[in-house]
């Protein structure tokens, strides 16, 4: 079976390449890239006006599975993915149980490959039951497929703890991604420490709790010499630190979360628990921070920390319900619309950050359109305007922060191994 | 009563930050109606006769909860209170299905405490027909409490405008210190805070309007009016302050630090006290102690409000 994507601004920025072409698909495979291409055997899809991107990769998800499936689950999970325009989404371990061992790796896998329109790659846990006291089976699960490995929504609390970890894990060339907000600092806090917090009177969760955190990772990784990856960075410090690492020639990655580039705590209204969020949101001069990190690449991707909760959570007083909301779904048009349609980033650079980027850090297979690489494609109609419906989420998650925003810019088809998933925002059994 | 140019009714009672000085002045016009009601000989007129107030407290409380109970049968209205210990809350209901079954029987006043900031608000996404009054909500607001220090003051000042008001200890939990902020200061209040750095709310100082001092006598030195904060005890186990001793040694308030004050100073405390901890019983019963009378003076502003939001203020 042969598809061509007709018309489109091809943007692949692992090829550096970005110009009006046709992308030949064949087999499931990319198989050319030209400015015209014509075969009667094969399906066109119109992509005038369009812009054609590897898929896109979200390397921080919680889709939920095991055990909290009320939340979300591999199916909904992907059919929210394949709707946002991604193709390869990664899952975080802090489920019930925790995804801490060899046998939880393969058993998910399988049933991930099962029921999921995308590919779903499955984050381990560092420590037996994310508890901080003894390594999981790093190693084990690495050879079993595990993408990365994180104790994301806990902070590792020992410093031998996370240093064991990356020592042990530079045999197995995988990244440990950290949660980096130093608990004690943050203990009951359900917004940002700052000056809305204090009028409110609600505990604050202060920007000096990830910087010290982020230092100390980034100290431990430079000693070790070994890659640690912050996960949603969010205070201006913070990206510094990282900067300064950067520079020094420490492999830090970083990511940032699309809430954290566009929101601030001014947002944060007691009566809906859609902003309550860790990290949470912080202020304009941090979320500029972040804006200016990733544009020097002193933020390497975004990943949405998609984080839905079922519906009777979040539906409760602000201090009581749950962090996190869904983010798969909203993320191409906060962005595009937010950052691109503003001028302050360029959609290439926005592509990289969610394509190629990440490949790279994670070692996928996807996040280009090279050749012979499996047809993980995403469509974007940069200027299609919609308005954000919880009702039409594929995500069992609601409370999102974008609720009835209205935005520019919409991923229209995702195609996954060569088939198409999601066509005009609608995923295709 | 006067015809009022603005009327309240419907309002829900989550914060003064929702209130402008007209409604707060009406708050307080109102009030000194009120106050005559309990100093008559039969405490019963009928301005909510036929009107239902629920109160539905998850924190323990003495003074609000009974201020609130007292203030709506003065005014001849059915009052119904719900508590944490002995009602549904403790199998675990929601406070979404608690509202909403008090709402199915037909209140026409839920007011609630909470420990949660921002309880109230959510309330009020959750009920139709009930006003909403915030008798607490965690750290964030208590604005009866607020009302009832402005009436406090006025009644002793003859006016608001101008005053000098220090608010000391515990600002950071203080539902009290917040409503003081919103309050005093849209009524032409000076606000200066002092206590432990460690209470005090890191980014304060942003707020425009408000002196924060570190050394407690620099706050109320030619002071009008003192308010003493509760210090909620656990707060020593959490380190936030070296021991209760060295507490009242430096931040306590008694009759030498009293002197630095205006001759004619107020003292408030939103109660209960700890006597011999932020305040000495010398002060606390002393001549410039307005506590007592700030408690009859909440039933009085908790009649005035829940007037001026079930019926407008028109007489009944």
């Amino acid at each position: 079976m042969k598809q061509i994507i007709k018309g489109g601004r091809v943007i692949d920025p692992a090829n550096h390449f970005d110009e009006i072409a046709d992308v030949l698909i064949e087999d499931g495979k990319i198989a050319k890239i030209a400015k015209s291409i014509k075969d009667k055997d094969a399906d066109e899809i119109d992509a005038i006006g369009k812009i054609v991107t590897p898929g896109l990769i979200d390397m921080h998800v919680h889709f939920r599975e095991p055990g909290q499936e009320a939340k979300e689950d591999f199916r909904t999970g992907g059919n929210a993915a394949a709707a946002g325009g991604f193709t390869t989404v990664a899952s975080m371990p802090n489920t019930k149980p925790v995804v801490d061992n060899a046998a939880l790796i393969r058993s998910l896998q399988e049933r991930a490959n099962q029921v999921s329109k995308v590919h779903i790659e499955l984050i381990g846990a560092l420590t037996k039951g994310q508890e901080g006291k003894e390594l999981a089976e790093v190693g084990d699960m690495a050879l079993s497929g595990a993408v990365a490995f994180s104790d994301d929504g806990h902070y590792v609390k020992s410093a031998k703890m996370l240093l064991n970890g990356l020592d042990y894990l530079r045999a197995f060339d995988k990244v440990i991604i950290n949660h980096d907000e130093e608990s004690s600092l943050v203990e009951e806090g359900m917004m940002n420490e700052g000056h809305r917090s204090a009028m409110l009177g609600v505990k604050g969760r202060p920007t000096v709790a990830e910087d010290i955190a982020v230092a100390r990772d980034i100290m431990l990784a430079e000693y070790a010499d070994a890659r640690v990856h912050v996960a949603h960075i969010s205070s201006a410090n913070a990206v510094d630190i990282v900067r300064q690492a950067k520079k020094r020639g420490v492999k830090v990655t970083a990511e940032v979360t699309p809430h954290h580039l566009t929101m601030t705590d001014e947002c944060v209204d007691l009566r809906d628990s859609d902003t309550k969020v860790n990290p949470p949101l912080r202020s304009q001069k941090d979320v500029d921070a972040m804006c200016a990190g990733l544009k020097d690449g002193t933020i390497d991707m975004i990943a949405t920390d998609h984080s839905p909760h079922a519906e009777e959570e979040k539906d409760q007083e602000y201090g009581l319900a749950p962090s996190g909301f869904p983010g798969l779904e909203t993320a191409v048009g906060v962005l595009i619309t937010d950052l691109v349609k503003t001028g302050k980033i360029e959609m290439p650079l926005l592509i990289e950050k969610m394509t190629a980027a990440p490949a790279r850090i994670f070692n996928l297979k996807g996040g280009s359109l090279s050749v012979g690489a499996p047809a993980d494609v995403t469509v974007i109609d940069p200027d299609l305007e919609w308005t954000v419906d919880e009702s039409e989420f594929y995500t069992i998650g609601t409370h999102s922060p974008f609720a009835g925003r209205e935005l520019v810019g919409r991923a229209v088809l995702t195609m996954v191994d060569g088939k198409i998933v999601m066509r005009d925002g609608k995923v295709i059994d | 009563m006067e015809k009022n140019a603005i009327s309240m009714r419907g309002k829900h009672v989550l914060g003064l930050e929702y209130f402008s000085p007209e409604e707060i002045q009406l708050v307080l016009s109102t009030a000194k109606e009120m106050k005559t009601i309990i100093h008559r000989d039969i405490k019963k007129v009928p301005t909510l006769r036929g009107k239902s107030i629920v109160t539905v407290f998850y924190e323990p409380s003495t003074r609000t909860r009974t201020s609130f109970e007292t203030a709506g049968k003065y005014l001849g209205a059915d009052v119904v209170n719900i508590t944490a210990g002995t009602s549904s809350i403790v199998k675990g209901e929601s406070l979404r299905d608690t509202l909403l079954t008090v709402e199915a029987m037909g209140f026409d006043a839920i007011v609630m405490r909470h420990k949660q900031e921002g309880a109230a608000e959510y309330a009020t996404k959750v009920v139709n027909h009930p006003v909403i009054i915030n008798a607490g909500d965690g750290a964030h607001a208590h604005p009866s409490q607020g009302l009832l220090n402005l009436f406090t003051l006025l009644e002793h000042k003859g006016h608001l405008e101008g005053l000098k008001v220090a608010v000391l200890g515990d600002i950071l939990h203080s539902r009290v210190a917040r409503s003081d902020i919103w309050g005093m200061r849209k009524m032409g209040i000076e606000l200066h805070f002092a206590g432990p750095k460690t209470l005090l709310p890191r980014f304060l100082s942003e707020e425009p309007g408000i002196v924060i001092h570190d050394r407690i006598e620099d706050a109320i030195k030619d002071a009008d009016a003192i308010e003493v904060l509760r210090i909620q005890l656990e707060r020593q186990k959490a380190g936030l302050f070296p021991s209760n001793r060295e507490y009242a040694r430096i931040f306590g308030i008694n009759n030498e630090r009293l002197a630095l004050a205006k001759d004619d100073v107020l003292i408030l405390h939103p109660g209960p006290m700890n006597k011999g901890l932020e305040i000495s019983p010398y002060v606390a019963y002393g001549n410039h102690s307005a506590i007592q009378e700030q408690v009859q003076n909440g039933v009085a502003v908790r009649m005035a409000l829940l007037t001026l939001v079930l019926t407008g203020g028109k007489q009944a």
